[in-house]
């Protein structure tokens, strides 16, 4: 008998410009990794400009831990290395050869494997960045043992890329990335789809793991939210989680010895002019897909979703974990008494605003802050899109005070960053909530490591 | 909207720190927001915010209290009229009625906003909206014939003492308006007590028909006058003595309406304080130890700033409970408290903004155990996932 959980805190927002059911081919020879994609690593460069690489050949690691390498997507040429300020890693650019040239780590059937030898292989592919746990949001550390594995089968953020369409035709390579899962716990892994929509056979078919259903607004599709409903996480306890399309390229780095990191990634939005799905492959530079399909300038690209996702601005590579690329004007400009107007075309969860009683509409939003920051005054609403046990307003004001006790009796093991981004959207004094949700956590894990 | 955009952009560099005027960036960044929401752009964390903001939250509070500004005025208006004897009509009682009122919200806000240009100049802060609401709430809780220098120096003390010295908007502990009023309370009681104060004209008792009586019902009712004390049909529709803007409870219910609908105000704590005012009425009812006690329960929570006080001071998010449990306990216990004041102790007639401002200085530690029991239960299942 599947579980059924139900969401009831929560909110959808609906916005202009979903992807249609459509897939097509993006090809670029512009790749790039980006060491801010990945909490909490030093990033240490293993390559130099002008190195041959082969697709999976590992281009930098982690300073604290060596075991954990991230690979280039392609095999190519290393053509820049690009450092910021105080000669911080920025981003290495690989330009890819006309030919893949995989680099080979060995085929091999994961459930008949030691957990080792699963883990050794991941970690030398570069697969094991895919892998990231609960507290903190950062990469697993390979030698702990998480209680659980979660994946989540689909993603309800605005906009969000139907996960059936990533899956689609991948059976095999998502079976056996899951069976890859099971060898790293003495837990389950649970498997989390939407209740009352036909998921895809990939999804329902799935072996070893358990599946349960979700229903209701955003974020039930968050980890953290299901998390919390299956097995909260407690002080000193772990969990890991992997997204679909990564459990498909652990997949296939057991059938066939290779880091193939092709994934299906929507590209969405008001800007978009014919929103869709795209295959590429992790790591590809954007630019020239997003101009040709774009409607006007002007626009943000961001790389994720609206609430979470990332801006690429002078960089242009998809970030390593994103599915979804969004286009939303830039909302640079001054309104006219905003504050005092109707605005029935602006998206708003307060009933001071209309767009609660059109509740079938789509909205086109921009960047634009809509208002000042100003100190915390409204109480109530977070709870009311914060589907957790936790008094949010409560824990933030912890972390700002940089009480690490009262973080931890407040929950924040339970929650990352993005639990918080529709606080953040919802919120009336524009506080920059995610922000100090990560400063808490990074406060924390300094305090604990 | 053009000219006026491009005079702003004209003055603009000179008030920005380093410019010429950079002493009024404060008070330029003010008007500049309220004519234009600014062209910021969402820099990190969620790329798109709602067009929710405090400047449309507390004009939706303001607006929820012009109804009872509106009717405080007829009535300021209507009751003078009535107390000399003469006849009016309607738009005579109106601008008497504006003549009262209209300089009490007039120094409210010209002494709060003052104040905190100046707090927020001084701090380099942008001018926060917190005031909009208060500098109405002020003058609706104010007898009409409140001195108009006491308004300025009572309104200087809520926000200086009352919110700034706490950190401005967000940090305060008290309900700035009914600071305001207890300071007048205590300070220059012969002023906010009394028979003839709540009638435009009737303290210097010139020309005042015989008999006529300005008593409040919560006057009469303290006074053992139980007999005296209007029907509820004249205490729902308003045209008594009292504060301003408390005395019309169709006015204060259609703003309770505007606050509940756009989810601004708490109905936990409208709900909670209605069933508190309610529950202790009861029980004095059980009691019945004198005819105070035996005033039935809708009469009581009519009298009074009961109904105003609930819609508009306890449900202030800032001073009120945080948790959503605390606002029940927080808006019951006002409810319980408003009455027992007013019943037990004859000299504070007006309970409500005692037993506001005594949960204000409670709420916190009302979040605190409710806060408490979300922290033991999370032990509780750490603990037994360990043994497991």
């Amino acid at each position: 008998m599947t579980k059924v959980y139900k969401i009831r805190k929560g909110l959808d927002i609906r916005l202009d410009g979903a992807a249609a059911a459509t897939v097509s081919e993006y090809a670029t020879d512009q790749y790039a990794l980006r060491p801010a994609d990945f909490l909490g690593i030093v990033p240490k460069l293993m390559v130099q400009e002008g190195d041959q690489v082969k697709a999976g050949q590992s281009l930098f690691h982690d300073k604290r831990n060596p075991d954990i390498r991230f690979a280039s997507p392609v095999s190519g040429r290393v053509s820049a290395v690009v450092r910021g300020e105080k000669r911080v890693l920025e981003e290495v650019r690989v330009v890819a050869d006309k030919s893949m040239d995989f680099e080979d780590f060995g085929s091999g059937d994961p459930l008949k494997l030691e957990r080792g030898a699963v883990v050794s292989k991941m970690l030398a592919s570069g697969c094991w960045p895919m892998v990231r746990q609960r507290p903190y949001n950062v990469i697993a550390n390979p030698a702990d043992e998480p209680k659980a594995i979660f994946v989540s089968g689909f993603d309800s953020a605005p906009l969000a890329p139907d996960s059936n369409v990533l899956v689609k035709e991948e059976g095999a390579a998502f079976q056996t990335g899951l069976n890859a899962l099971t060898r790293m716990t003495t837990g389950k892994v649970y498997l989390n789809l939407r209740n009352g929509v036909k998921n895809s056979e990939v999804f329902t078919n799935a072996k070893n793991v358990e599946i349960s259903l979700f229903e209701g607004p955003h974020p039930a599709g968050n980890v953290g939210t299901q998390i919390a409903q299956i097995s909260p996480i407690n002080k000193g306890e772990i969990i890991w989680h992997v997204s679909p399309a990564d459990v498909i390229i652990i997949g296939r780095l057991f059938l066939s010895g290779k880091y193939d990191a092709r994934k299906i990634v929507a590209l969405t939005g008001s800007e978009v002019a014919k929103p869709g799905y795209f295959k590429l492959i992790s790591g590809s530079c954007i630019k020239s897909l997003v101009s040709t399909n774009a409607k006007s300038t002007g626009y943000r690209v961001i790389s994720g979703n609206v609430l979470t996702g990332v801006r690429l601005a002078s960089q242009c590579s998809l970030g390593f974990y994103d599915t979804q690329i969004t286009v939303i004007p830039e909302g640079n400009h001054y309104e006219f008494l905003g504050w005092a107007m109707p605005r029935l075309d602006k998206h708003s969860f307060s009933k001071s605003y209309f767009a609660w009683l059109m509740p079938g509409r789509k909205f086109v939003l921009d960047t634009n802050l809509n208002g000042g920051v100003r100190a915390l005054v409204m109480t109530g609403e977070y709870e009311k899109v914060f589907p957790f046990d936790i008094y949010p307003m409560h824990l933030l004001k912890a972390i700002i005070n940089k009480d690490i006790d009262g973080m931890e009796q407040l929950g924040i093991y339970e929650v990352v960053e993005e639990d918080f981004a529709l606080c953040e959207y919802i919120d009336t004094s524009k506080t920059e909530i995610q922000t100090i949700v990560r400063e808490g956590l990074d406060m924390l894990r300094a305090e604990m490591s | 909207m053009k000219a006026l955009r491009s005079f702003l952009d004209k003055i603009k560099p000179h008030v920005q720190p380093g410019g010429k005027y950079a002493k009024f960036h404060s008070t330029f960044d003010a008007f500049e927001t309220f004519l234009f929401v600014p062209n910021t752009t969402t820099k990190r964390g969620s790329h798109i915010r709602d067009v929710i903001d405090l400047k449309r939250t507390m004009s939706v509070v303001v607006m929820a209290m012009i109804p009872a500004l509106l009717f405080g005025v007829y009535n300021a208006g209507y009751l003078h009229y009535a107390s000399i004897g003469e006849q009016a009509s309607f738009m005579e009682i109106i601008g008497f009625g504006l003549m009262k009122v209209l300089p009490i919200v007039v120094v409210s806000y010209v002494t709060g906003l003052g104040i905190e240009f100046i707090f927020a100049q001084y701090r380099g802060h942008e001018v926060n909206e917190g005031f909009l609401v208060s500098g109405m709430l002020i003058p609706l809780v104010m007898p009409v014939d409140v001195p108009l220098w006491m308004v300025a120096v009572a309104t200087a003390f809520a926000v200086v003492i009352g919110k700034e010295a706490f950190g401005g908007t967000g940090m305060n502990v008290f309900n700035p308006a009914l600071l305001a009023r207890a300071f007048i309370f205590f300070a220059y009681p012969a002023k906010i007590t009394g028979d003839t104060i709540w009638i435009a004209g009737m303290s210097d008792k010139t020309g005042i028909v015989d008999g006529f009586s300005g008593a409040t019902p919560l006057g009469l009712a303290a006074s053992g006058q139980i007999d005296k004390i209007p029907s509820l049909h004249e205490l729902i529709f308003g045209l008594i003595p009292g504060s301003i803007g408390e005395t019309s409870k169709i006015a204060i219910l259609l703003g309770a309406l505007i606050l509940l609908v756009s989810g601004i105000g708490s109905w936990r704590i409208m709900l909670a304080g209605v069933l508190g005012g309610l529950t202790m009425s009861l029980i004095f009812n059980a009691a019945a130890a004198n005819a105070y006690m035996q005033i039935d329960p809708l009469t009581q929570i009519m009298m009074g700033s009961f109904l105003f006080g609930i819609v508009f001071m306890a449900t202030d998010p800032v001073s009120g409970a945080q948790t959503n449990k605390g606002k029940w306990i927080y808006g019951f216990l006002i409810g319980m408290f408003a009455i027992m004041i007013r019943v037990f102790n004859p000299a504070y007639p007006e309970g409500t903004m005692l037993a506001i401002l005594l949960m204000n200085a409670f709420a916190p530690l009302i979040d605190y155990y409710v806060v408490q029991a979300n922290i033991s239960k999370r032990l509780k299942r750490a603990k037994v996932a360990v043994k497991s």
